[in-house]
Parts: structure tokens; C-alpha cells; sequence
């Protein structure tokens, strides 16, 4: 890894698979930081931002976007090739994005009701994680990511240590906030206790439910937590469609979502 | 013997999205000219169906994550009508001026990041000339302040989460947003300094003849509402309500695309939407000091030459903060943060004025509460067969210039669209045709 001590800048790549593009222009949002982290590295292919383009290999990989078509396969292989540290940005290249969905589905369906010449479009069967078919050195997780936390990382990055993000859930940021829980004091079904923090527990402090942007915490227990929600009265096609979202085709989240729709647990299952 | 040349861009830069250009010209005639959309297909349409309506704004905001607002806001608006359920002018004012922060930091981005540098004769905003040396720090200095003005209403500037059906989860407080005023008075004096600095510019000589579509309202500046309104040569050619507006458009697969093309009809006809369509059928809604400087702006609106978007832009950014200002020096939180609904079957549309141009919505929904069927129609797509148009007729006016230039320039042209190319895709429904072998 390049370390302060190299006096060249570390090489920055910026790349783009099935995403919304909102996860890069955090990277153009953070104003101030922005020309910070430009000092500090060279960005040398972010199409995005600027028409030079220059050729790897890279020090940093940024990925955005999820494994969605035939083309992007031998893609993600030569970009795994080209970049020493790479970093997968956001919900969709974590875990697959909200595009995902369509893995439960047949795809000649999803074609057909969007497109009127499917032939003309090509389409994997399912929409997956990088880390699915390449190694990826880091993740930072969110729909979209935090702008604190990408500062974090590229600094991390180049002075050569490992980026500090919180593994902790949601739950952790509302206490320290003082948002009063919306789970126990309003009986709203929250995804708070098993999502990873990140967000500063915004959607709490919003009075509404964490909805699962930053997928799942460290060993989260969603049976428990899903049963205390359907002990209240939500419903489980409620809960069901709560983990099935940006998240959805994460480990965790999937097999919940699918436990969740297998219909209710049988007395052996309690 | 006949004479050919060919220009490609792969990947196209400074657009949000994934798209290429080809073109090839044959004895000074264009043969082909592709706008290219490869961006990955999501199927968003298709993955609404079975979601419950309450989601639909979280969901539809993951579209684009450089106008979530305009999805947000379409959706909402499209379900409420389905619902039978009109919200108030506080919530009205307070949806406006969320989308007018959206319009901010998403028109200061592409001014000051991606459109200007082919002015200016540069790669990117990395790398301006010296004397436009403070354009790029105040370019990010507006967008951050459209950033912190959705933060404060919307809770996030990427992807807010404040916004649901019938209005708000939560009222802005009022301190947070009267902490705005000193950012919103400095920004406003920055969006006229970066307003006369593109006005400058010096711009290709080109005239096209447009049919212009937008939304308009009679007192105001259309962002969220209005009757959809095309015109050609000065002459009105669709006046309609958004109920009626899925009459008189249709959409079209082709291959070189995942997005669908948009046309007019009847006649098949290609339009123009997004800021020069808005600046040929709304100056006179401009708030006061926007409108004196467009009209003092060098520029005889409406504009016919693409290169002009690049001010109209400017000019809607002043409008943005002229009326942020107005809004934040008076605000108060509303009685009610939202109003209340019981599901019931329905079917809805709405249209917004996203900052690319007109985005079109529509929801059939189940008496539980769930989504039946979507339909999407993002700016980009309605634009797409437009640019292409603009390249066949722009291409044969750069014969004396060298390949690389010519594409240099070709790309500048369908960059002044700002093309959302993540928006674009797949999502217009069409009846199903048999697959050519």
C-alpha cells in the first residue's frame, strides 16, 4: 500500500456498474473535502467528473454499482486487476441494490414488462454484490454512503492504516443522539436494532423506521427482532417487504426476507 | 468517390450515466447519428408492483441520485391524487422549496463541473484556467448549499427520507431553517456572479427548430405542478392537463438503447424538455430579480441554440435562491407535518419539472394499498431522440474541423442536456412487439 513517505500521490479510479450514481456525487459533495482529498491523491479515471482518463494501475478503486449484465463480468475482473486497494461503494455494489429485487423473479418477466424487444437487452439473471466475483479490500456500506465516512476512508487509505467505520447498529447512533426509540415508545417496526450504523440515525430522529440503507450489522438476530414486531401486530408481509429493499440480496437480509414469506413458524420452530 | 468520416465517443464524460455517441457522415450527409445509452437496465417498474404505497417515494428516489426530490415528489403527488387527498399551502411551499434545493446543487454541478470546462477549453473543473481560477470553488459552494437546504427539509441531500405521502414525517424547525438566511443571502449574490461569468461565454453559432415542452402555472415558476405546454415557432402545439398528457405521447424501443424515445403526437414529432423549454414558456413566472437579469443577459429568450442551457441554468439557479431567501427569512413549521390517508383502489398520474425537464408518473394501486402497475417517463428518454436530431444537424456545420475536434464538440453538444443517463433507462411500457430474428 502507498504510505505518506512515497512523495507521488496515490492513483484514485472512480467506477460504474448498475447504481443510481448517487454514491459518486457524494464524492463530489463533499465541498472543502473534495479538494482536500484532490490534494492528497490523483484522480485519474472518474468519468463522471472529468474527461482525462488515465490508464492503471491504480492505488485506490472506488466501485459503484452492482454485477447486472454479461459485459460487466470480464470488467470487474480487469478493474480487481488494475487497483491495489478496492474499495466497493454504496448498497448496490455491497450487497446488489434495490435492483436485486428481480433475483427473486424471472428475468424474461422483468424484461418483458419494461421492454418491448427484450432481445435488444442484455441482462444477467441476478443483480450481485462485487464481492460475489472479485476480492474487495473494503466496503463501505449505504444507500448512499456517508460523505464523513469516504473522507475517512481515502484519508485511511493514503497514510496507509485501516479506515475506522462503526460496525455497531443504528440503535447506538439514536442513543447517542437522544432520539427517543420509535420501536419501543411508538410501536413502529424498525429496522434500527440488526442495520449497521452510519447514517447518524437519521430516520429515527425523523420519527419514522430505519429502513436498512446501511444492510446488515455485525450478527444482527432479525428472527427475534421480527418476532417482537409481529407480537405488536405487523404483519409479516410488512416485515418482509421492511428487509427487502436496497439491502435485500445481503445474507442476512435474504434469508429473512424468505423465512419471513415461508408463512408462519410452526410450533417446533418456537 | 464517395467520402466518408466517422466519430465515436465509448464513454462519454462528465454525464451522469453510461452512454456513447456514434456518428458517420457520407459526401457531407449524416448517415448515423447514435446517442448511445448502455447503462445497465433496473427494472423499476417492474419492481414496484407488490410494494406497498407508503414505500414508493423511498423506492422511485433510488432512480437517480442526482434528482431524488423530482421522483420523490412526482410519486407522492401521483399517489395522492389516486388517493383522492390535497395537501395544504404549507406543505405545498415547503415540497417547492425542497425541489428548488435539488434544482441547486444539481444545475451547480453540472455548470460549474461538467458543462463549463468545454467553454472554457479544459478537461474537467479540476483543471480551469487561471483566470476562472475561483469558478469551480464557488460552483461547490452552491452546491453545498442546495446540499444543506435538503438536508434541513429532507433529512439527506442524496436520497432524502423526510419526504412521504400527504407531506412530511417531520417539520422542519424553524431555527434550523432561519439558520440558512446568511448562506441563501451569499449564495443568491454568487448565482448572479456565476450568471454574468457563463453569460460570456462565447457560444457556438447554432439555431435549431424546436418544439418546446414543459409544464407552466400561471404564477409561478413550474417545479412541482402545471399544465403540460409545447410550442413551436412561437405557435402553441399542445396546451393539456398531466391527466391528459399520456394521450398525445408515445414511446418507442430502439436498439442502440436501453432507454425508450419519446415522441409527440400526433405526427411522431421530436421535442425538446428541461431548461430552455421552461425559459421559451415561463420567464414571466421568474421571480423579480431573476427575470430583470435574464432579460438583461445578452440572450433573446426563447433560445434555439443548445449552448445556451448553460445560462438558462444559471438563471434558475438565481430564481432557486431568490426564492429560497423569501421562504427561509419567513418561515414558520406547519400546523400538521402531513395529512392522514386510508388506502383505497385508485389509479393517478403527476408530472414535476425535474432540473432535466419533465417527469411523468402514473400508479395503479390496490384497495390494500399496494402498487398494481408504474409507469415512469424521465426527462432523459423524452430527450433522448432530440439529441440525436441536434447531432445530425450539427455535425454537417463542422466539416472544416479535424476528427478530434469534431467529436470534442459533438460531445460538448449532448453534454449541454446534462443527460441523466441512470434516469433514462428502461422504464417507459410499451405494447409488446414480436422480436425481429
Amino acid at each position: 500500500m502507498t504510505t505518506a513517505a512515497t512523495a507521488k500521490k496515490p492513483r484514485l479510479a472512480v467506477f460504474k456498474f448498475a447504481s443510481c450514481d448517487g454514491c459518486q456525487l457524494q464524492l463530489l459533495d463533499a465541498e472543502g473535502q473534495l479538494r482536500a482529498i484532490a490534494d492528497q491523491v490523483e484522480i485519474d479515471h472518474f468519468l463522471e467528473a472529468r474527461s482525462r482518463s488515465l490508464p492503471g494501475p491504480y492505488d485506490i478503486g472506488l466501485v459503484e454499482g452492482s454485477i447486472s449484465t454479461p459485459a460487466d463480468i470480464p470488467r470487474i475482473l480487469e478493474i480487481r486487476r488494475q487497483c491495489r486497494f478496492l474499495v466497493t461503494i454504496g448498497a448496490c455494489a455491497t450487497s446488489g441494490g434495490i435492483q436485486a429485487l428481480r433475483n427473486w423473479g424471472q428475468i424474461d418477466d422483468f424484461l418483458g414488462a419494461v421492454y418491448a424487444t427484450p432481445a435488444y437487452v442484455q441482462s444477467l439473471e441476478k443483480s450481485t454484490a462485487i464481492a460475489d466475483h472479485v476480492p474487495v479490500d473494503f466496503e463501505l456500506r449505504g444507500c448512499p454512503i456517508d460523505t464523513r465516512q469516504l473522507v475517512e476512508l481515502v484519508t485511511a487509505v493514503v497514510v496507509g492504516r485501516r479506515p475506522r467505520v462503526p460496525t455497531y447498529s443504528v440503535c447506538v447512533e439514536c442513543k447517542m443522539r437522544g432520539t427517543v426509540c420509535v420501536a419501543v415508545a411508538r410501536g413502529i417496526a424498525c429496522l434500527g436494532p440488526v442495520t449497521q450504523a452510519g447514517c447518524d440515525a437519521l430516520c429515527p430522529a425523523h420519527d419514522r423506521e430505519c429502513f436498512g440503507c446501511f444492510g446488515p450489522s455485525q450478527q444482527p438476530n432479525l428472527v427475534s427482532l421480527n418476532g417482537f414486531y409481529e407480537r405488536q401486530g405487523a404483519s409479516r408481509e410488512r416485515l418482509g417487504r421492511l428487509v427487502q429493499s436496497f439491502n435485500a440480496w445481503s445474507p442476512e437480509f435474504h434469508a429473512e426476507h424468505d423465512r419471513l414469506a415461508d408463512g408462519p413458524d410452526t410450533e417446533a420452530d418456537r | 468517390m464517395t467520402e466518408f468520416r466517422s466519430l465515436s465517443v465509448k464513454s462519454l464524460t462528465r454525464v451522469e450515466g453510461e452512454g456513447a455517441l456514434r456518428l458517420r457522415v457520407a459526401d457531407g450527409r449524416v448517415e448515423i447519428a447514435e446517442f448511445n445509452i448502455y447503462e445497465p437496465p433496473r427494472f423499476f417498474e417492474r419492481l414496484l408492483r407488490g410494494r406497498e404505497i407508503r414505500e414508493v417515494p423511498d423506492i422511485t428516489a433510488r432512480i437517480c441520485g442526482i434528482c431524488p426530490v423530482a421522483y420523490q415528489l412526482t410519486a407522492c403527488q401521483a399517489l395522492e391524487t389516486s388517493l383522492g387527498i390535497e395537501v395544504g399551502p404549507e406543505i405545498r411551499q415547503l415540497r417547492r422549496m425542497l425541489h428548488w434545493a435539488e434544482w441547486v446543487q444539481s444545475h451547480a454541478l453540472h455548470i460549474h463541473l461538467l458543462d463549463a470546462p468545454d467553454f472554457l477549453g479544459c478537461e474537467s473543473g479540476f483543471s480551469m484556467p487561471p483566470e476562472h481560477a475561483g469558478f469551480l470553488d464557488r460552483g461547490l459552494r452552491l452546491k453545498s448549499i442546495g446540499s444543506r437546504v435538503m438536508e434541513v427539509i429532507g433529512g439527506r441531500a442524496v436520497h432524502p427520507i423526510n419526504v412521504t405521502i400527504g407531506g412530511f414525517f417531520r417539520s422542519p424547525a424553524a431555527t434550523l431553517v432561519q439558520e440558512l438566511v446568511p448562506d441563501l443571502e451569499s449564495g443568491l449574490a454568487a448565482a448572479f456572479d456565476t450568471l454574468r461569468e457563463v453569460a460570456a461565454f462565447e457560444f457556438p453559432d447554432l439555431e435549431l427548430p424546436y418544439e418546446f415542452l414543459s409544464l407552466r402555472e400561471a404564477d409561478e415558476y413550474p417545479l412541482n405542478s402545471g399544465r403540460v405546454v409545447a410550442t413551436a415557432g412561437g405557435q402553441t402545439t399542445l396546451d393539456v392537463p398531466v391527466e391528459s398528457f399520456g394521450l398525445h405521447f408515445s414511446e418507442r424501443q430502439v436498439p442502440h438503447s436501453t432507454a425508450l424515445h419519446a415522441l409527440l403526437q400526433p405526427g411522431d414529432r421530436i421535442y425538446r424538455c428541461g431548461p430552455l423549454s421552461r425559459m421559451a414558456h415561463c420567464r414571466k413566472q421568474l421571480p423579480p430579480r431573476a427575470r430583470a437579469a435574464a432579460e438583461a443577459c445578452g440572450i433573446d429568450w426563447p433560445s434555439r441554440n443548445p449552448f445556451h442551457a448553460i445560462v438558462a441554468r444559471a438563471i434558475e439557479v438565481a430564481a432557486a435562491f431568490e426564492e429560497l431567501l423569501t421562504f427561509a427569512r419567513g418561515y414558520a413549521p406547519p400546523a400538521a407535518c402531513r395529512v392522514e390517508f386510508s388506502p383505497r383502489a385508485g389509479l393517478g398520474c403527476h408530472a414535476t419539472e425535474a432540473p432535466r425537464g419533465l417527469l411523468y408518473h402514473r400508479y395503479e394501486i390496490t384497495a390494500d394499498g399496494l402498487v398494481a402497475a408504474a409507469t415512469i417517463v424521465p426527462p432523459t428518454s423524452q430527450n433522448q431522440a432530440r439529441i440525436e436530431e441536434d447531432l445530425r444537424q450539427y455535425l454537417p456545420t463542422l466539416h472544416d474541423r479535424d476528427d478530434a475536434e469534431a467529436t470534442r464538440r459533438c460531445e460538448h453538444l449532448v453534454r449541454t442536456y446534462d443527460p441523466c443517463i441512470s434516469c433514462a433507462t428502461h422504464f417507459i411500457r410499451l405494447e409488446r412487439t414480436p422480436t425481429p430474428s
